[in-house]
């Protein structure tokens, strides 16, 4: 259709972070995310802290470029805590943010930790007041018989100055580790999943919390199955998904009842008993779960595939995209280090409508790419339309902008090719776990484990 | 430039152990790696991986020190190295006794992130 040979051509744009190799703890990004309207990028760490980036505006004299993004703000969100009662530490890492749409000057995002969301106000202060009559310019008060004439203070301009302040702090509604939160479309409320319950919230009140779904058995032998992320509708406020460690999905509607624990539906791919290993089930734990704008598809993401799911058939995903199935023949190995119980993010691309211009002629295209990381510092992109997709690599050799990057190939067995990588060399400790796509434009980031990688296509 | 042909399975596709096409041996790869595992730990459960890394999951974070187990192992061990926790900090102890050296700084940070930099 009007879509043939709209492949996008992906560049390199920045690179945030350090460049030498020995990465402090608190440096790993554990979570990246835009704002609603992309001009404001969040970045979480393991330390605790959240540095926000703005994009510049568009420079008119540069058409072959977008903004760039530098540093708007950056705080520190949560810190270490012990809960002695338990005998239980709290991490400070940021486990995920999600921005607020905005309503007013002012930014919000909440961020959380394995235990503890808060809610951030992000504002800026560009004038301040000036001319008090009973203080002087530097803050000493002044002594009130020495004034003789009365002024108005007024705003002056000053450099800018962002500010964050926390504005809510949604405590002590989790015995479990916090893995995901997800605002409501009706912006009033949000929900808090952890390894074996959700909570609703409303974003003004902190002393209440309503439990919405708890799968927590009886007898904690009987534990087979954890929730590993969940998310609200994008358009229904009534329905949020949550996905399993058993690569299960499941919908719920809050207008059935007060607890969701009867799922409405329940989507699950059959598996051949006969495949059954030992790994099967670790490696159908789903990682991430993400609905699409429309809300009428829903991705997954578990150890060696993303899948599509349309939330009109429960039995089996609608497409399924391999990431790295190579690594099916390395499991043992990926056990013993651990990798295996990596949690890999996916996400969609900005928008399901591109405007593109070809042949003189404006086009609407649907266009629909997911992407996800790898190792090695790769991530991919599967184009649903076309049914390509790609390999790329984040790293600093490739950067000189407008430069585009060069697809990568990974040789699974038998002779390697010239450029090919051959999986015994991929590097399992570089891992790109959290990945963005900017809602509007073709400009997406890219985390590594201490570095943030922006990319954008390549502009005519 | 054209990427390469992807490899999105239609939806009839069964299972998700799929026969390489290069594989010459009749055992698929999950299993080949699952023999190759179970020859490395013999001991290792017969329930498939599950409810111990749910447990490990929802234990994460947990520290164990009883200062009493502490100094008898200290004092059984006397010229002998103590034994550390080992690459896995979070396992419970028992034979496993935490050292302080072993635990974590808990410093928070106060320092700026690099990518603010």
């Amino acid at each position: 259709g009007a879509g043939g040979g709209n492949d996008i051509q992906w560049c390199f744009s920045q690179v945030k972070g350090a460049v030498d190799d020995d990465v402090a703890e608190a440096d790993i990004i554990s979570t990246v995310e835009f704002n609603h309207s992309g001009e404001l990028l969040a970045t979480g760490d393991k330390g605790g802290r959240v540095v926000i980036f703005q994009q510049e505006q568009e420079n008119k004299t540069q058409s072959h470029s977008r903004g760039e993004y530098n540093v708007y703000s950056t705080f520190q969100s949560h810190e270490p805590e012990f809960d002695y009662l338990k005998s239980l530490e709290i991490e400070e890492k940021i486990n995920k943010i999600r921005w607020l749409p905005q309503k007013n000057a002012a930014q919000f995002l909440l961020s959380t930790n394995d235990k503890t969301i808060k809610l951030w106000k992000i504002s800026e202060r560009d004038k301040r007041p000036e001319g008090y009559n009973l203080k002087e310019e530097d803050g000493r008060y002044r002594d009130p018989t020495t004034v003789t004439t009365l002024r108005v203070p007024v705003f002056r301009p000053m450099d800018l100055m962002v500010e964050a302040s926390p504005r809510r702090i949604f405590a002590n509604a989790h015995t479990y580790h916090i893995n995901s939160i997800s605002i409501n479309s009706d912006y009033e409320t949000y929900l808090s999943a952890d390894d074996l319950r959700i909570n609703l919230w409303h974003l003004e009140i902190t002393d209440r919390s309503f439990n919405i779904v708890d799968i927590k058995p009886a007898n904690m032998e009987e534990l087979t199955e954890v929730i590993t992320a969940a998310e609200f509708h994008p358009n229904s406020c009534n329905t949020f998904v949550y996905s399993s460690s058993k690569g299960t999905i499941r919908l719920c509607d809050m207008r059935a009842s007060a607890l969701c624990d009867r799922h409405s539906k329940l989507f699950e791919e059959p598996e051949d008993p006969s495949n059954r290993s030992f790994f099967s089930e670790i490696i159908s734990s789903i990682s991430d779960v993400k609905f699409s704008h429309s809300g009428r598809y829903m991705m997954t993401r578990d150890y060696l595939s993303v899948k599509i799911w349309d939330l009109n058939m429960e039995n089996r995903p609608v497409e399924t995209y391999q990431v790295h199935e190579y690594l099916r023949s390395k499991l043992c190995s990926l056990y013993e280090n651990d990798c295996i119980f990596d949690k890999f993010e996916c996400c969609w691309n900005g928008s399901d409508r591109q405007v593109i211009f070809k042949c003189s002629v404006f086009f609407f295209s649907t266009c629909s790419i997911v992407m996800t990381g790898s190792y090695n510092n790769f991530f991919r992109m599967f184009d649903r339309n076309t049914k390509r997709d790609i390999t790329l690599e984040a790293s600093r050799e490739n950067n000189k902008p407008r430069t585009v990057l060069k697809p990568r190939k990974i040789c699974a067995s038998g002779k390697r090719k010239k450029d090919e990588i051959s999986v015994d060399s991929l590097d399992f400790n570089k891992k790109i776990l959290h990945t963005a796509w900017h809602p509007k434009e073709n400009i997406i980031a890219v985390a590594t484990t201490n570095n943030l990688y922006i990319f954008q296509d390549k502009m005519n | 430039m054209a990427a390469p042909l992807g490899t999105a399975a239609r939806a009839d596709d069964t299972g998700d152990e799929k026969q390489d096409a290069q594989e010459k041996e009749p055992v698929a790869p999950e299993r080949a790696e699952e023999a190759k595992l179970k020859a490395k730990y013999p001991n290792l459960g017969q329930r498939p991986g599950g409810s111990d890394f749910l447990m490990k999951r929802l234990q994460k974070g947990q520290k164990y020190f009883d200062s009493g187990d502490y100094n008898m192992a200290k004092a059984k061990m006397k010229n002998k190295q103590l034994p550390s926790a080992g690459p896995d900090k979070n396992l419970v102890t028992g034979d496993h006794i935490p050292t302080p050296q072993d635990l974590p700084q808990r410093k928070s940070s106060l320092v700026t992130s690099k990518l603010a930099g």
